[in-house]
């Protein structure tokens, strides 16, 4: 199974493709026999002894066994330990009630700040930017967020949102833009000089030197979320000629 | 459902950037989206997308008592429906505050303005009169709802056409539209509204506010003129103190737009009309633009070409000589002369096929050879009643091996191409 799943490595694959143990998978006898894992990653689900697609996208791979389906959609299902943008929404008593785009809004602790204790209050207003992370988050229970770390530190995380501006994008693009080697990203240094905070809910948050400025980022990456790369380099490179 | 809140920051970047005259989508103050009015297959459905903003409207007519206050005209009724598939805040069923003031509007511009000749829609005074109803769905809620619900109001009548009526004495008779061509509405003039949305206490005015623009305006104002410059109805919501020179600054740029607007409408019923005229198809589903998934199109794809010469030239060599067919006639019996095919096939064993088809049922066999050699041990048994039975498996997958010929000396049934094929296959592994 391994040895099909590495040949449809970069294929595009429909929900309901499925991966068997094949007929002639040959035990031999004499060599040692490796214990082969897979791991499967969102879009790929265990049914049986196969292995099924369940959503439709490009079969993607990572050393050493791990497969995922890379698949678009603009509809964020909260999991555990990612970071998203959250926009508070009730402040009521100990407990922030923040949207973060899915079918329910998390709840935020006062506490869950970095240095924050029971006297000293973090300064969240309703309608205040968070970037958080999850610590639960399933179907069966109300999603809940924290703004630090599992030592304490910030790490990033926290209020924020001064001067610049949010807007929704694909997931696939936001993948794309927190990827280790991200072209869009290094394709975007090259513009002009921004702040950027991504949301894995596919929110982000855009700030640059001036409004013009934002506002052809934050329009640039709206846009680019359809196009293949050859396209978004010739447009960013449209716009940086058209900018100087 | 909830929507989405609108954050600190998103609304203290939009007013900064109205302040710098600049708009999200790049616009000017003044400009409107791009707008798109098509038909649907039906007289009286139009759809207009107003940037993101789409919106239905779709006329029907009936015949109906009139009011008593007014016995000889005949009746108008306006109703928007905010679907929720438009908006994640729009409720199924839930009489908003929104849906209130949009029905409320919309039956002042078209209604109040007297557009439509009502005099003209009765056919027996007192008795029966057309009843014409438009009904406008918002499909998806992008900012300026009452615009083209406006648009779409209007060039929907514009397009209806009701169905003619003869009256004869005390009988009327209502004619299809098979029987005689139906007529359209007499409309005077084309009410359309155009919306202004007021910032920072009135100090910016845009044209046109999409959904993030509507969060953050103080106050909306609704001028509906037609062309002739005939102001129709003006709403002012939201309670802004406007001054005199700003309503009278948008009412000359709302005769700009409609002037604008209503060459676009007339511009689009008149190649719906010819669209019709010619024959051609028309309607929702020809409006929409092919990008089909299942069409045989393919980009270019750079093929390897250095060595295609030789290569073609290496397969032509290598290749096996096709089998040469009999040339000279065959003759079965004096006087009979039979070229090419027919009675006597050259691939022979054709009847082995048949058999071993009717054996196998269809599946793969992997152990062919066994079977084939099993076969032809029953073959000579089964002779007699292989007659009845044709069965003939058009699965092309089918390896038969044949390991001896028979002689073709007995009438072979014509089977038809199929075994033709299966001919061709076993005649190729025979050669292996």
């Amino acid at each position: 199974m391994f040895s099909c799943l590495k040949g449809k490595v970069g294929e595009v694959l429909l929900p309901g493709d499925e991966f068997s143990f094949e007929a002639d998978d040959t035990i031999s006898l004499t060599e040692h026999v490796k214990r082969e894992k897979v791991v499967c990653g969102p879009g790929l689900r265990r049914s049986g002894d196969r292995l099924v697609v369940c959503k439709s996208g490009v079969l993607r791979h990572k050393q050493p066994n791990m497969f995922w389906m890379d698949s678009q959609q603009r509809r964020y299902v909260p999991a555990k330990g990612e970071t998203v943008i959250g926009i508070v929404t009730v402040k009521s008593g100990d407990v922030f009630k923040v949207d973060f785009g899915g079918s329910e809004q998390a709840s935020l602790s006062y506490l869950a700040f970095e240095g924050a204790t029971k006297r000293n209050r973090p300064n969240v207003q309703v309608g205040d930017l968070v970037f958080a992370q999850f610590i639960i988050a399933n179907k069966d229970m109300e999603p809940e967020l924290v703004c630090m770390d599992s030592s304490g530190r910030a790490n990033g995380m926290g209020v924020f949102g001064g001067g610049g501006l949010l807007f929704t994008v694909s997931l696939g693009l936001v993948r794309r833009l927190l990827a280790p080697r991200s072209e869009v990203r290094s394709d975007l240094q090259q513009l002009f000089p921004c702040e950027l905070v991504v949301g894995m809910n596919g929110r982000l948050w855009v700030k640059s030197s001036s409004v013009q400025q934002t506002l052809v980022i934050a329009n640039l990456l709206q846009s680019c979320d359809t196009m293949t790369d050859q396209q978004r380099r010739q447009l960013f490179k449209r716009v940086a000629q058209g900018a100087l | 459902m909830k929507d989405t809140p609108l954050s600190n920051c998103e609304r203290d970047f939009l007013l900064k950037a109205i302040e710098e005259k600049k708009r999200l989508d790049g616009r000017q103050t003044y400009d409107y989206r791009k707008m798109k009015i098509t038909f649907g297959t039906d007289y009286g459905c139009c759809f207009v997308d107003l940037g993101k903003t789409r919106v239905m409207a779709q006329v029907s007519c009936e015949l109906v008592c009139p009011k008593e206050s007014r016995p000889n005209e005949g009746i108008m009724f306006f109703n928007i429906e905010l679907s929720p598939m438009a908006s994640p805040a729009f409720e199924q069923g839930r009489q908003s505050e929104l849906s209130v003031k949009l029905n409320r509007q919309l039956e002042r511009c078209l209604r109040n303005s007297k557009c439509i000749d009502t005099e003209s829609l009765c056919v027996v005074s007192g008795e029966k009169v057309w009843q014409i109803r438009v009904d406008v769905h918002m499909l998806n809620h992008d900012g300026n709802l009452m615009d083209a619900a406006s648009i779409a109001a209007i060039t929907a009548l514009s397009h209806f056409r009701r169905p003619d009526v003869g009256i004869q004495g005390e009988d009327v008779t209502v004619y299809s539209p098979e029987e005689r061509d139906p007529i359209p509405l007499s409309i005077y003039h084309m009410p359309i509204s155009v919306s202004f949305a007021f910032f920072q206490q009135g100090t910016y005015l845009l044209v046109d506010p999409c959904e993030r623009e509507e969060r953050v305006m103080d106050g909306l104002l609704m001028i509906a003129m037609n062309k002739h410059r005939e102001i129709c109805s003006i709403q002012s919501s939201g309670g802004i103190m406007l001054l005199k020179e700003q309503v009278m600054r948008c009412s000359k740029i709302a005769s700009v737009k409609v002037s604008e607007i209503t060459e676009l409408i007339s511009k689009a019923l008149e190649n719906d009309k010819k669209a019709r005229k010619a024959g051609g198809r028309c309607g929702f589903a020809e409006s929409l633009p092919q990008e089909r998934i299942t069409a045989l199109k393919m980009d270019e794809t750079p093929v390897e070409m250095t060595d295609v010469t030789d290569r073609a030239n290496d397969i032509v060599r290598k290749a096996e000589t096709p089998p040469q067919t009999v040339p000279s006639p065959v003759v079965p019996v004096p006087g009979v002369g039979q070229v090419g095919q027919g009675l006597q096939n050259t691939w022979g064993l054709e009847e082995d096929d048949e058999e071993e088809e009717e054996e196998n049922d269809n599946s793969v066999n992997e152990q062919e050879d066994k079977v084939t050699e099993m076969e032809e041990e029953q073959h000579e048994k089964e002779e007699s009643g292989r007659e009845d039975v044709v069965e003939i498996s058009d699965s092309e997958e089918e390896d038969v091996v044949i390991l001896h010929p028979e002689t073709p000396d007995k009438a072979p049934k014509n089977t038809g191409s199929s075994s033709q094929h299966k001919g061709a296959a076993t005649s190729k592994k025979r050669r292996k």
